[in-house]
């Protein structure tokens, strides 16, 4: 155990630091989203990756810093930007999810073509793959590429698109092979969103807000070269950044300011004229959390020691998204009922604390709980591949006879 | 940075670890339980042979002076074989308090034979973290009179390090004139847990006061907490391995899904609880802003964690988890105590609070 980061790290952050203060009133109000960026957010992004603190280990060729991997100097940035409270790069999915993808599995072409425009935040992507009838079982979807000379005709539905609406171009899962066993039948396609044949129809969620779309499409007519990989190694290709996605959910640090923000609330606000804080039950979850919170913190510096030294982290490392997200939604949860009556009001009501941000956290953080992998499926995971317990059987198909006695 | 075991921490937890698996078996557990609910005399002296006693004594008096980190990984062990031996009184606080605390010749005459293990130290704190009924030590001059409740590894302790009610901290042998021991049966028979009761005993003062005694707390604290990650790791590991095992409905009862998650549950809430374990018995010797907090945290979060996973593990082991036959339950019963020795979660949580400004 050493937690000294060592001079050489300390320079790094002192370099940090220092490019805070002196870019500080080029920063863009807002922190990066997943929309479509501003001009300040795209100049923003361009400074960050002139100076390495965004696309760090992108090589320059593809418009990237070209830095060598190093963990320790890429959780400084991400601590010096949160500590000083300024936004970080673009991390919408076209940056955190498919450039890696096409890092590991595109052609050099792709790579030339696509990698840049998406750093600078000129193109932005959406993900195309749960479906309606596809959520947990998500290799059995069904949107289908039929053969059409040499493009694929698609149709079919996708759900859960966020920025659908403002992206420009679509990675998606297609089954362009429907006779081949469900996991090897589907290609990863890409192509424009105005694409003739393709309707997006925003999603409501409980938050009251449109987070997500539904994506349909009607003959949507994509080349067959527009294909990352090989035909039917579309679920491998995706697997690539699904690892990616779950990195992102359940970050630990979040969990700490929320924390931050609920003590300091609970001090300030007061019910019958005392402190919120001077409610021993109260008190008592907050305490509790704390204890979550700070488990959490030290578990996250662990496996990151694992993954510098390259050590596999085995069932430490798989619980992270179940016990993050539950986390999140528990604190969003103490500071609403702390808040009492005042913690309902929502939509800019009068009285409203926060913009309301506390309720939206707690109903959009249900959400990931269910996104990205269910806690249901979490714990599928953990128990099957962390403590090698047996998966379930496959129901076996009755016996003609049996069938027929039961029909 | 890295936060990691080093390799010779590595192996000391393994050498540990080894020896008590054959050595502290099930059977012998269980002999002690039923018998006399003070120690395996055969356990004591492997780990003897193994330096566990001299694990926190200073070098100069024959010790391997070891940090909290090292005795946390030990207690850990510790637990995850309920081993039937004194340990976090006899080998970790009570060096330390006399280390601490003792003039030159208190040091000179214990810390060599607590390092060969001649002499188990008793630790008499418990007032200083919620007294109970009349108990309380006072001290006129150098004599103590009073109880003291809860005393940790008192069965077969031959020196008392005992915390008076301002507290000041002092050194009692068990044999002189004035002390009587009386054993209390808790749930748990794997380790003793006795009550002293002393009139004008002689005793010998140990300085440092009130720092060194907070201190022994914050690192008992971060040791039954440790035990609990122990004892409940073991809990989960013979979950999963009888659900892997036991069929009904013509399936092993690990393929449901129901019991899978009972399973990944505990091991979800367990897992992170290590890193917390690693980080406060760390900060007791290199973090003293971060020593009393997270203590508090590891030993009510702990409490907590382990409380479910016993609960839950003993209900995957279905009927034969409540039987005594498979013995589970000495692992429930000793993290039940863990929970309660120098502080319930509750208790320890309020004295977070007030650590931090957040209640009067």
């Amino acid at each position: 155990m050493d937690l000294s980061y060592g001079p050489e790290y300390e320079a790094f952050r002192a370099e940090v630091q220092k490019f805070l203060i002196d870019f500080k009133d080029q920063a863009p109000r807002g922190i990066g989203g997943t929309g479509r960026p501003a001009a300040e957010t795209i100049h923003w992004q361009k400074l960050l990756i002139e100076h390495g603190y965004a696309a760090r280990t992108i090589p320059k060729e593809y418009g990237g810093y070209g830095a060598e991997p190093d963990i320790l100097k890429s959780r400084i940035i991400s601590e010096e930007f949160t500590a000083a409270q300024m936004p970080g790069g673009i991390a919408n999915q076209g940056v955190s999810m498919f450039v890696p993808t096409l890092l590991e599995l595109g052609t050099e072409e792709q790579k030339q073509k696509w990698i840049r425009p998406t750093l600078n935040g000129d193109i932005v992507w959406c993900q195309g793959y749960s479906e309606p009838g596809s959520g947990s079982d998500l290799a059995s979807l069904q949107t289908k590429g039929t053969e059409d000379g040499d493009d694929f005709l698609v149709n079919g539905q996708k759900i859960w698109t966020s920025t659908a609406k403002s992206a420009d171009m679509m990675f998606c899962l297609v089954r362009t092979e429907p006779d081949a066993p469900k996991h090897k039948g589907i290609s990863y396609l890409i192509f424009p969103m105005d694409t003739p044949g393709i309707e997006v129809r925003p999603l409501v969620t409980m938050t009251g807000n449109a987070e997500f779309n539904e994506v349909f499409f009607t003959d949507v007519r994509v080349p067959q070269n527009q294909i990352i990989g090989e035909r039917g190694q579309g679920w491998f290709v995706a697997n690539a950044t699904l690892g990616h996605e779950r990195g992102m959910l359940g970050d630990p640090n979040a969990a700490g300011s929320r924390l931050a923000e609920i003590t300091q609330m609970m001090m300030e606000e007061t019910v019958d004229g005392e402190r919120l804080m001077d409610n021993p039950f109260l008190r008592d979850r907050l305490v509790k959390l704390q204890s979550r919170v700070l488990t959490m913190q030290y578990h996250g510096m662990r496996l990151l020691t694992a993954r510098v030294k390259k050590e596999s982290t085995g069932v430490a490392g798989l619980i992270v998204k179940l016990q993050g997200c539950d986390l999140n939604h528990d604190l969003a949860a103490l500071a609403i009922d702390a808040m009492g009556e005042i913690g309902v009001l929502y939509d800019g009501s009068p009285m409203e604390r926060s913009r309301g941000k506390w309720q939206w956290r707690y109903m959009f953080d249900l959400g990931l709980i269910i996104g990205g992998g269910t806690a249901q499926i979490q714990k599928n995971i953990i128990s099957e591949r962390g403590l090698d317990m047996p998966r379930e059987p496959k129901p076996v198909k009755p016996a003609p006879a049996d069938a027929a006695k039961s029909a | 940075m890295e936060f990691a075991l080093s390799e010779e921490q590595k192996m000391l937890q393994d050498s540990v670890g080894r020896y008590l698996e054959t050595a502290c078996s099930l059977d012998v557990v269980r002999g002690v339980a039923e018998k006399s609910g003070l120690q395996a005399d055969d356990v004591w002296s492997g780990l003897i042979d193994l330096g566990v006693p001299s694990m926190m004594v200073p070098e100069a008096y024959g010790g391997m002076a070891f940090g909290m980190l090292e005795a946390a990984l030990v207690s850990e062990v510790m637990g995850r074989h309920v081993a039937a031996v004194p340990f976090i009184g006899a080998c970790v606080l009570g060096p330390l308090a006399i280390a601490r605390g003792g003039s030159d010749a208190l040091k000179e005459a214990w810390l060599p034979k607590i390092a060969t293990g001649a002499i188990r130290v008793g630790v008499a704190l418990s007032e200083h973290t919620g007294a109970r009924e009349d108990a309380g030590i006072t001290a006129e001059g150098d004599r103590l009179s009073g109880r003291s409740l809860f005393v940790i590894d008192g069965g077969m302790a031959d020196i008392f390090v005992v915390a008076d009610t301002q507290g000041g901290l002092h050194l009692i042998e068990a044999g002189a004139e004035g002390v009587e021991t009386i054993a209390l049966t808790s749930i748990d028979r794997t380790r003793s847990l006795s009550e002293i009761r002393l009139t004008k005993v002689v005793s010998q003062p140990l300085d440092g006061g009130e720092d060194v005694l907070a201190s022994l707390i914050d690192a008992g604290r971060v040791l039954y907490a440790a035990d609990t990650l122990g004892a409940g790791w073991a809990m989960i590991d013979k979950a999963v391995a009888y659900a892997k095992e036991r069929k009904q409905f013509n399936r092993v009862i690990g393929s449901f899904q129901s019991v899978k998650h009972m399973c990944a549950e505990m091991a979800a809430e367990l897992e992170p609880c290590r890193s917390l374990i690693w980080y406060a018995a760390y900060a007791q010797d290199a973090l003293p802003d971060d020593a009393r907090l997270t203590a508090g945290h590891a030993k009510s979060h702990l409490s907590e964690v382990g409380r479910f996973v016993a609960r839950t593990s003993t209900e995957v082991h279905g009927g034969m988890g409540f039987t005594d036959l498979l013995g589970l339950h000495y692992w429930f019963k000793r993290i039940g105590v863990n929970r309660q020795i120098l502080g319930g979660p509750e208790r320890v949580r309020e004295e977070l609070a007030k650590l931090q400004g957040w209640a009067a």
